[in-house]
């Protein structure tokens, strides 16, 4: 009588454990998926596109770069926004060609957001930035050369 | 643990305007310290941003993000008063969360 009931309570206790982890996961990593490790280690815009799930991304004129430099004087803190102007933006992923690794960072954009976004990338030299967007399951890019006079990458 | 985030999270007429500064090193794993040895890759991996319980913004980064990585995004749906909470993971497993009020 009392092992079972503290074999109850353990049980229970157990699944409650399970169903918060379950929910954690649900609030946090399940929407921003698994790290995409392919993605990130491919070198250059075809290989990322296709680590990203695409097969090949068409140039497009609706995706523009907002407050991106021309030239940028120290390559560690080099400010990039990407806006897409394509109906049904889904990701945003920002590319630095020339760096060892040439993805910097994707973001998901879920309904409700605005397809816009603007961090700020490392660059190791002067470099094509690529914007990818994926909408609709098909992916689009437009790109930009932003010249770096002070490397960011190596010191 | 890390040092908190910066958030800040404004109407702008009927979106959110929500800025970030995270404090993290972001360090590439490319880098030779002094003595000439690699400095261990210590990046943001993932960044999810959730206003009400849904998520307004989820993103990935490698370690070409910048030092104390910055990011501002525009959402809709949501008013003043609302919450906006960020978290980040980094690739060793630390997390940080921190919420902002819409103002």
């Amino acid at each position: 009588m009392n092992r079972r009931e503290v074999l109850k309570a353990s049980g229970g206790t157990t699944v409650m454990a399970l169903m918060i982890s379950v929910g954690l996961l649900k609030s946090g990593d399940a929407a921003a998926q698994e790290w995409n490790k392919n993605a990130f280690e491919a070198k250059n815009l075809n290989d990322t596109v296709k680590a990203l799930g695409g097969t090949a991304a068409t140039e497009s004129k609706d995706i523009t770069f907002v407050n991106a430099p021309d030239i940028a004087e120290n390559g560690a803190v080099v400010p990039v926004g990407v806006q897409s102007k394509i109906p049904k933006t889904e990701m945003i992923a920002i590319l630095v060609e020339k760096n060892p690794n040439s993805l910097s960072a994707s973001f998901t954009i879920p309904d409700g957001t605005e397809a816009t976004v603007s961090t700020r990338v490392k660059m190791g030299q002067t470099s094509n930035v690529h914007a990818v967007v994926k909408a609709e399951g098909k992916f689009y890019y437009a790109t930009k050369e932003i010249k770096v006079t002070l490397g960011g990458c190596g010191g | 643990m890390a040092d908190p985030m910066r958030i800040r999270a404004q109407m702008a007429g009927s979106m959110v305007d929500v800025r970030v500064l995270m404090a993290h090193e972001m360090e590439t794993g490319q880098r030779r310290d002094a003595a000439g040895k690699i400095v261990p890759a210590w990046y943001i991996q993932s960044v999810t941003a959730t206003c009400n319980g849904k998520t307004v913004l989820s993103a990935q980064w490698g370690p070409a993000v910048s030092k104390n990585p910055f990011l501002s995004f525009r959402f809709s749906g949501a008013k003043a008063g609302d919450k906006v909470i960020v978290t980040w993971t980094d690739n060793k497993g630390d997390k940080r969360t921190d919420e902002a009020v819409i103002s």
